[in-house]
């Protein structure tokens, strides 16, 4: 297990694969994904492509680890914007409208057996029903 | 065949308006200029298109669905009205008049990105231009924050570092510096890279204005970066003819949020002291800015107005959409081209799913999945034209390129049916 600062944002293959539709299988592959410092996917002994679980204090979601191409950022891992990071945000705004995206502290450990949720039972998984 | 000049591409804020389109048998074929996000809007706008209006999941008709949203909003006693920010100018206005008239709370999707910088400008003001100006004058340029490789593909090379203006030529005559907690692919583009620690933008931004107005730092190290460091990098600033700061939400979503602003607004305004310096926000989505300027106009609140007292009311915390959704306190929602669902931290979701939700967009999203009423929409600046604000604020006119499927209607028509049938509730 490894402890991280988490922050979301765009990337380019999350805003081409959002317009393919966000149930398509490259909405998922693009952007159920956590980039990590090549020194930190060593450490955690997880190979890029492989399953990780990520948690802080407001959830946990499961993952496909990569290496980053935006080197070096040891300690910080980047998820897209979507609904896998969303679940791990604290949903205080600390009066601004704005939850912190970005700057969140996380642990991340290996969970290559475990399952990446699609969006519509990550959404069962939330709201406790079916879509 | 027909080939379509001049087109305003309908995806971020960047608003490039020099894309050719090539139509024929009512279908795009090809685009030219775009970037890649652009040519795939352009041609895969109908993937998981909505195609019938649905309540409860059960296609309807457009009239049935304009009735129940109608019966949802006027017995709502707090309803919300969310998103806004991918549709027209036009559409918009409809639902501040929508909002007002039912006492609702409208907020768009600026207070997810950009609103604490609104918040920021609000208090300390803002020195700030056209794209225009930064494209011919700027000789150096900043990306705080922000990864435009990604997010506005080609802000680089038409508004900033690469632009080539009429006065600054292009790239090799203008200084770029990118601040980031990542060495993204922004960074691997500039001359100087500040790898700034997460959480301390605040602490560099007040550092850096130190360094301008006296020179010498007394700390050794700010922000993970050496005194001497920062202090060659204000007096850079100060030596250039015309600075401009884009920024990004680098700044409003980490720790300080709006007060990061406030202290990019006090650096700003101290080089102004010694040269000419600009900022402006990159905003995202094509017309959050036309969100804000819109319900500005129109409420005085750029986002989050409440009108449930009966007039006009802003307070981002507590009348900004997550905020109302975390305390539960909305009754039913009105979601135009947007999607809250995939954005929005766990707490606000639950609760949206609680309430009766009515979503207009062209396409199925995780939002129209929890949605009671959803009316199927064109797209506009594709099938529907319509005006947009770029990010530095200047409308440009959306073009019609091809016919929508039959039957569908534009948010503005659909916003239009909803507002005169709730009128005549309301007599």
């Amino acid at each position: 297990m490894i402890k991280v600062i988490l922050i979301t944002g765009r990337s380019l293959d999350q805003g081409i694969s959002k317009e393919l539709g966000k149930f398509s299988k490259e909405y998922m592959e693009k952007v159920a994904i956590c980039e990590l410092d090549p020194e930190d996917l060593k450490t955690l002994g997880v190979s890029p492509g492989q399953n990780v679980k990520v948690k802080t204090k407001y959830g946990e979601v499961i993952i496909k680890a990569i290496e980053s191409t935006q080197a070096p950022h040891k300690g910080i891992a980047f998820i897209p914007y979507g609904p896998w990071a969303s679940i791990l945000m604290p949903p205080a705004t600390e009066s601004t409208g704005m939850p912190s995206l970005k700057g969140v502290e996380a642990t991340i450990e290996p969970a290559t057996d475990e399952e990446i949720l699609d969006p519509k039972k990550l959404i069962k998984m939330i709201v406790g029903r079916e879509p | 065949m027909r080939t379509i000049s001049n087109v305003v591409c309908p995806f971020c804020g960047s608003l490039c308006d020099d894309i050719e389109v090539d139509v024929e048998d009512n279908r795009i074929v090809k685009v030219r200029r775009g970037c890649a996000i652009s040519v795939t809007k352009f041609t895969k706008y109908n993937e998981e298109r909505i195609y019938k209006p649905r309540i409860n999941g059960k296609e309807v008709s457009l009239e049935e669905a304009i009735d129940e949203a109608v019966k949802i909003l006027a017995n709502a006693k707090y309803p919300a009205l969310y998103g806004w920010s991918s549709t027209s100018t036009e559409a918009i206005n409809i639902g501040v008049e929508i909002a007002e008239l039912i006492g609702g709370v409208m907020d768009n999707t600026a207070s997810v990105c950009h609103g604490p910088t609104i918040i920021g400008e609000q208090d300390a003001g803002i020195s700030t231009c056209t794209l225009g100006q930064v494209k011919n004058r700027a000789d150096l340029i900043i990306y705080w924050g922000c990864n435009p490789v990604h997010a506005h593909p080609r802000h680089m090379a038409r508004y900033s570092a690469a632009s080539k203006g009429r006065f600054i030529k292009g790239r090799k005559e203008r200084k770029v510096i990118v601040v980031d907690v990542r060495k993204t692919h922004t960074a691997k583009t500039a001359d100087i890279f500040i790898q700034v620690k997460p959480n301390s933008d605040y602490e560099l931004l007040t550092a850096l204005r130190w360094a301008v107005k006296n020179g010498e730092l007394e700390q050794e190290e700010i922000s993970g970066i050496p005194a001497e460091k920062i202090e060659e990098l204000a007096d850079m600033l100060i030596s250039c003819r015309f600075g401009a700061l884009f920024f990004g939400l680098g700044l409003t979503m980490s720790a300080g949020k709006a007060r990061n602003i406030e202290a990019a607004v006090a650096l700003v305004r101290e080089l102004n002291n010694y040269t000419k310096f600009v900022m402006m926000p990159m905003r995202g989505h094509f017309n959050v800015t036309g969100a804000n300027e819109v319900m500005a106009w129109a409420t005085g609140f750029p986002f989050a107005v409440d009108f449930s007292r009966g007039y006009p009311f802003y307070n981002p915390g507590d009348t900004t959409f997550v905020d109302v959704l975390t305390r539960g306190d909305c009754d039913a929602a009105l979601i135009v081209a947007s999607d809250p669902v995939s954005g929005f931290p766990a707490e606000a979701i639950r609760n949206l799913a609680k309430i009766p939700v009515i979503t207009l967009d062209h396409h199925e999203t995780l939002t129209t999945t929890i949605s009671k009423v959803v009316i199927p929409t064109t797209v506009v600046g594709i099938e529907t034209e319509g005006s947009a604000y770029r990010m530095d604020a200047v409308p440009l006119r959306l073009k019609k390129l091809v016919e929508p499927p039959p039957g569908i209607p534009s948010d503005e028509e659909v916003l239009k049916m909803i507002l005169k049938k709730l009128k005549e509730r309301v007599k």
